[in-house]
């Protein structure tokens, strides 16, 4: 029992991080029915930005609450600009094309930054600076609760509630939620449909640097191609959960980490991958448009 | 005579290969409500379309005397040219409320836009009972109406009104076109309206315009139109 809360617990953990990455895919498919591949990279220039701007900052050599928060801000700034810049330079002048063109286009840029960050960063891995110390908090029979997992429940948590905060309570989020509907009707409400799809993007990229951080300090090995098998497994929460539900790219997320990590501990480590895709088939079969998703009527 | 509001001289709408639009004139005067009807297919909602920059044209098109030419369309809108899109262009998946808080997006002047509401109630006071549904379980009425109010809200100088009447119950479409003749009477709101049904609307308007496929082939007064012989024939049932 006590083995298996544990198990919960570190589900949950990886679950939050696939969560917060796979909202980045759906905000971006709810907006523009892209599927952002390059997403993953952004995570990934998440982790380097951190890795190369402790070279000047030193926050490593300070750990705690204010090197954290520092190293979110900077995470979430370049994260965003990235996403930005790709937004901008990559999907915004195919906006009228056939999707297949700009799908094949965020393959592209996916694998350009991949592989540039290969040739700029070394293809070695590298370690993620120790912003935050982790401390062993609570002792619980055979249950050890780390201040990690804490921060990492708790940080995602709370991005998750800002992120809904600013969709459904705000000005720009309803504006964001009319072009999700229709950008044609959106401009007709004099909303620069344009301008909307960028803060989805930076919405989501932001949410990302947040995720790269929390796995950096986690999991401090970080590559250039880090970012492809969580940027894969996010994409199948969100497709599990259906994709462009928010809610369901949380659901999707969460349920992900959480089979992940009991397949680990009660079958096999070698099977960890095989589950997440394994589990993509077989709730489409019975649930094609995911989880949250709904069947939609192609307008006429 | 009163100011010309909105001029468009030889607008031209492809699609592809195909021609939708294939250079009309034609012009709304302050406190006018103009008609452009016609058959399906006929280039109506393409030139309204093109009019609100949601699709590329060719032609001069000029709005209170300035230039509309290659302007985004949210600032089409801020210009103050509005449109009702044809099928509606409700957002289903936001709440009444927020719809109608939509068409005010752009306008800061929050206590104007309360009053507003309230006379938009005063018209369809459906409205008001289904204010914090989701406006995807109204009818298609309510809808019209829905859209129509949060045109309104857009605070517009002129309002292009795309098939007001499409899928709608006899009666509701009555009631539709009663408010549409009392906005403009009784606000002196401009109205460019597009139709199919043809009697409806130029018995609503000051002057029509008659487009087939493409072209303007016929203009004239509203009643004159209603009554002439060649407009009888083709959209009247003889």
């Amino acid at each position: 029992m006590e083995d298996f809360l544990q198990h919960v617990l570190n589900g949950l953990n990886l679950g939050a991080i696939y969560a917060l990455i796979a909202l980045g895919y759906t905000m971006v498919y709810g907006v523009l029915q892209l599927i952002n591949f390059a997403h993953a990279e952004v995570y990934m220039l998440g982790a380097f930005s951190i890795y190369y701007s402790n070279k000047w900052l030193h926050l490593s050599d300070h750990p705690g609450w204010t090197s954290f928060v520092i190293s979110i801000l900077i995470a979430v700034m370049v994260c965003s600009l990235v996403g930005l810049t790709i937004e901008r330079l990559a999907y915004r002048p195919l906006r009228g094309a056939p999707r297949l063109n700009v799908l094949i286009t965020a393959i592209g840029v996916s694998l350009f930054l991949q592989f540039s960050g290969q040739a700029v960063f070394g293809a070695d891995p590298k370690l993620f600076p120790q912003v935050l110390q982790d401390k062993d908090l609570i002792q619980f029979g055979q249950i050890q609760i780390r201040s990690f997992d804490l921060t990492i429940i708790g940080v995602s948590l709370a991005a998750m509630a800002l992120l809904h905060f600013l969709i459904h309570h705000t000005k720009m989020g309803m504006a964001i939620r009319a072009v999700r509907h229709s950008r044609s009707s959106a401009s007709l409400m004099g909303i620069n449909v344009d301008l909307m799809i960028s803060l989805v993007f930076v919405l989501g990229s932001s949410l990302a640097g947040v995720g790269a951080v929390l796995v950096g300090l986690k999991y401090p090995k970080i590559d250039p191609l880090m970012g492809m098998l969580i940027g894969l497994k996010a994409f199948v929460a969100a497709v599990l959960g259906g994709i462009g539900s928010l809610p369901g790219a949380v659901v999707g997320g969460l349920l992900m980490g959480l089979s992940e990590e009991m397949v680990v501990a009660y079958l096999s480590s070698t099977y960890r991958d095989a589950l997440a895709f394994g589990l993509l088939i077989v709730i489409l079969v019975f649930r094609p448009s995911g989880l949250f998703g709904k069947y939609e009527v192609e307008k006429v | 005579m009163s100011k010309e509001i909105l001029s468009v001289q030889d607008l031209k709408v492809n699609y592809g290969p195909i021609e939708a639009v294939k250079g009309i004139s034609f012009d709304v005067y302050e406190g006018e409500v103009v008609s452009l009807i016609g058959s399906n297919g006929a280039g109506k909602s393409s030139t309204l379309r093109a009019l609100s920059s949601l699709i590329a044209y060719s032609g001069q098109v000029s709005f209170l005397g300035e230039p509309l030419n290659g302007i985004a369309a949210h600032k089409v809108v801020k210009k103050g040219l509005i449109q009702t899109p044809e099928g509606r262009g409700i957002f289903l998946n936001l709440s009444v409320r927020e719809n109608l808080e939509l068409g005010a997006f752009l306008r800061k002047d929050r206590s104007n836009i309360k009053k507003e509401m309230d006379q938009c109630f005063d018209l369809f006071p459906r409205l008001k009972e289904r204010l914090n549904r989701s406006a995807g379980t109204l009818s298609g009425g309510e809808q019209q109406m829905l859209a129509i109010s949060r045109s309104l809200l857009s605070k517009p100088k002129l309002l292009m009104l795309d098939e007001p009447s499409l899928g709608l119950a006899p009666k509701i479409v009555l009631q539709i076109f009663e408010i549409i003749k009392k906005l403009n009477k009784e606000d002196g709101l401009s109205i460019l309206l597009v139709e199919q049904n043809a009697a409806m609307a130029l018995k609503s308007s000051h002057r029509a315009y008659v487009l087939e496929t493409g072209k303007i082939t016929l203009s004239g007064k509203g009643e004159e139109l209603f009554s002439s012989d060649a407009v009888r024939k083709a959209y009247l049932g003889g």
